[in-house]
């Protein structure tokens, strides 16, 4: 280990997220102001200018993730970051950035919804995120980060694969997540990794053909081909991209799944009911999109229940439903509009659910 | 053989989609003229909008983008502060620009983004079948103003270059015509202009272009060209709105 990667700093969520961009060699940021995620924008505003990068307070999210189109064009790492009613903006854009096949990251720390809704931690963006990010037929990645250095470390990732695959990436967070001050460490980046982009419209000096990135395509045969090639690399990012982590499954009779800030109180209501001999446990998802499916069909062979534990009225439990075709029950607790479900909370239906087992 | 006409370099050699009479195809004819003369093929990035212009992407030579409706000047503003020693330009309509795209046009030119901006302004929708535009004109019956443009109901024409000139960030803004030989030469020069400018960073520069669309206004060719000198040249005059490298800031005739 070098003496950089030894040394630990004490960060809020929001700003290790932009340190670690910018590590990751993104050196454009295009964003506007929304609570509870701004201080990725003060962050970048300060640190950009001396990184020779460019900070660029947009006049609306459209015209930010817009930029964020034009930057990704041209080839460069570039980023944006906003919460639950600024992400709604950028949905059109988005749609285009996957029509376009251009790589990008953005983070959403969300808050409660819908409309203007309010300001504390929620995961209610998760359909937005994993099913309903535009108009077409298209998919992003989705990272869930739940610790301050997994939101470092998977922000890294997120740039690496948004590259390798040509795809737009999201960083899931929650404005707890964001909000939260702990020690990280920075791992060494290694910059010489990122994939060349001989299709940006960087300018062709006379020695290729032009380029164009566009969505555009009026004959249908055509475009049905494309967004089966298109399908084809989600194909192959659901086979090698989903991540998951599994604490104390094995043996679980109830096994609850959860990602973000829910995994950490999930994890602590586990711990308490292990104690009372409850045998609980949970499976954390740390991509949504690609969900990992297979881990969670894994535990059907063992669990008798499912417990999905949420910031928001339920919304994860269709896909745990689907991963394993509904051969086990699937319960849900969550909290939503803010509220974070607390790890008594979460044991008192742990305790519900296995005085019904057997 | 002396050649005394020639199709300009940076134009692609293919048949384009407008219809017959439409002025666009002289206006990709000056941008690509003047892209030549420069020599900044190898070094222009076109944004290319949603409307009839849809599809310059294909027509023109240098590497292209197509926008979102309306988005041309953020996708520009991406594309130049990632590559500033490069040569960004923008081709919208007038729905795209003064409608849809108002917010992300006054915000690239009060930033002085350098960047050109071609503003196709034909008073119309010409893509969608001919709809009213924010630049139709009192009176002008289009598909959704059936009575005439009512300014009571649908308010009044928005004058680009008039707004768009008392912004700090705007380098230079001039309103041109394609109707006649005269003007399509100084349309041509205004362009030039506009490319310099953002050539010597001074600034964002626009050029507004009237325009014909004889489809959808129901005219001739010919008497398009005339609607255009009769009805939108009055009401849009020509001229510089601003230039910030002459002397002084040139007002209008
Ligand atoms: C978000 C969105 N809204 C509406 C449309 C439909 N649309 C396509 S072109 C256009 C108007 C274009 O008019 P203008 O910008 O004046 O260009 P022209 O065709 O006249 O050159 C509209 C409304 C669209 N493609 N996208
Ligand atoms: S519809 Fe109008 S603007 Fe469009 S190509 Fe035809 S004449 Fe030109
Ligand atoms: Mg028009």
């Amino acid at each position: 280990m070098t003496e950089k990667q030894a040394e630990r700093v004490l960060m809020k969520g929001n700003e290790a997220m932009a340190e670690a961009a910018i590590q990751a060699g993104c050196r454009h940021f295009f964003g506007y102001p929304i609570t509870p995620s701004t201080e990725i924008a003060a962050y970048m505003s300060k640190r950009m200018p001396k990184v020779g990068g460019t900070y660029l307070q947009a006049e609306s999210e459209v015209a930010a993730i817009n930029m964020v189109l034009g930057a990704a064009a041209a080839g460069v790492r570039v980023m944006t970051g906003s919460s639950s009613p600024g992400i709604s903006l950028k949905s059109e854009g988005v749609s285009y950035l996957a029509g376009c096949d251009l790589p990008c990251v953005i983070i959403n720390v969300q808050r409660g919804g819908p409309g203007l809704g309010g300001i504390q931690p929620s995961q209610a963006d998760y359909w937005q995120a994993t099913k309903a990010w535009g108009h077409g037929d298209f998919q992003i990645l989705v990272y869930a980060p739940s610790t301050v250095q997994e939101m470092v470390n998977l922000m890294m990732e997120a740039f690496d694969k948004a590259d390798e695959y040509r795809i737009p990436a999201l960083m899931l967070v929650d404005g707890l997540l964001g909000q939260m001050m702990e020690p990280i460490a920075f791992p060494e980046k290694d910059l010489s990794t990122i994939p060349a982009k001989p299709w940006a419209t960087n300018g062709h000096k006379h020695k290729r053909e032009h380029n164009i990135v566009n969505s555009l395509c009026l004959k249908p045969d055509e475009l049905e081909q494309q967004v089966i090639a298109r399908f084809a690399r989600y194909d192959i990012i659901k086979a090698k991209e989903a991540q998951a982590e599994e604490y104390l499954v094995d043996d679980a009779d109830i096994v609850l799944v959860a990602f973000g800030a829910t995994a950490r109180t999930t994890r602590s209501a586990i711990d308490m009911a292990r104690e009372k001999d409850i045998k609980a446990g949970m499976i954390r998802p740390i991509t949504l999109w690609p969900f990992p499916e297979k881990v969670i069909q894994k535990a059907a062979n063992t669990a008798q229940c499912f417990l999905s534990v949420e910031m928001s009225m339920g919304q994860m439990i269709d896909d745990i439903k689907l991963a394993i075709n509904c051969t086990k029950p699937v319960h849900f607790y969550g909290r939503t509009g803010g509220m974070v479900p607390m790890p008594v909370d979460i044991l008192g239906k742990i305790e519900e659910l296995a005085r019904g087992l057997k | 053989m002396t050649v005394v006409y020639e199709k300009p370099q940076a134009l692609n050699d293919m048949v384009m989609h407008y219809c017959p009479g439409c002025t666009h195809g002289i206006i990709h004819k000056l941008v690509a003229e003047v892209i030549d003369e420069m020599d900044i093929e190898g070094e222009t990035i076109g944004i290319a909008p949603v409307g009839c212009a849809v599809m310059a992407y294909e027509y023109f030579k240098c590497d292209m983008i197509e926008s979102p409706h309306g988005r041309a000047p953020a996708l520009a503003t991406g594309v130049k502060r990632s590559l500033p020693e490069n040569f960004v330009f923008t081709y919208q309509g007038d729905g795209d620009l003064a409608a849809i795209g108002a917010a992300e046009i006054v915000h690239a030119a009060t930033r002085g983004e350098k960047i050109t901006v071609i503003f196709v302004n034909n008073a119309i929708y010409g893509m969608t079948g001919g709809q009213m535009a924010p630049t139709t004109l009192p009176g002008q019956i289009t598909q959704t103003s059936p009575y005439g443009r009512n300014v009571e109901t649908e308010g009044f024409p928005i004058h680009v270059c008039e707004m768009l000139s008392t912004l700090d960030g705007t380098a230079y803004a001039e309103r041109v015509a394609v109707n006649s030989i005269p003007n399509i030469r100084k349309a041509k020069k205004a362009i030039r202009r506009a490319f310099e400018a953002q050539k010597n960073k001074e600034g964002f520069s626009i050029v507004e272009i009237l325009s014909t669309c004889p489809t959808n206004w129901g005219l001739s060719p010919v008497d398009a060209l005339g609607w255009l000198e009769e009805n939108m040249i009055p009401y849009y005059p020509l001229g510089v709105y601003k230039d910030k490298s002459a002397e002084g800031n040139q007002e209008v005739k």
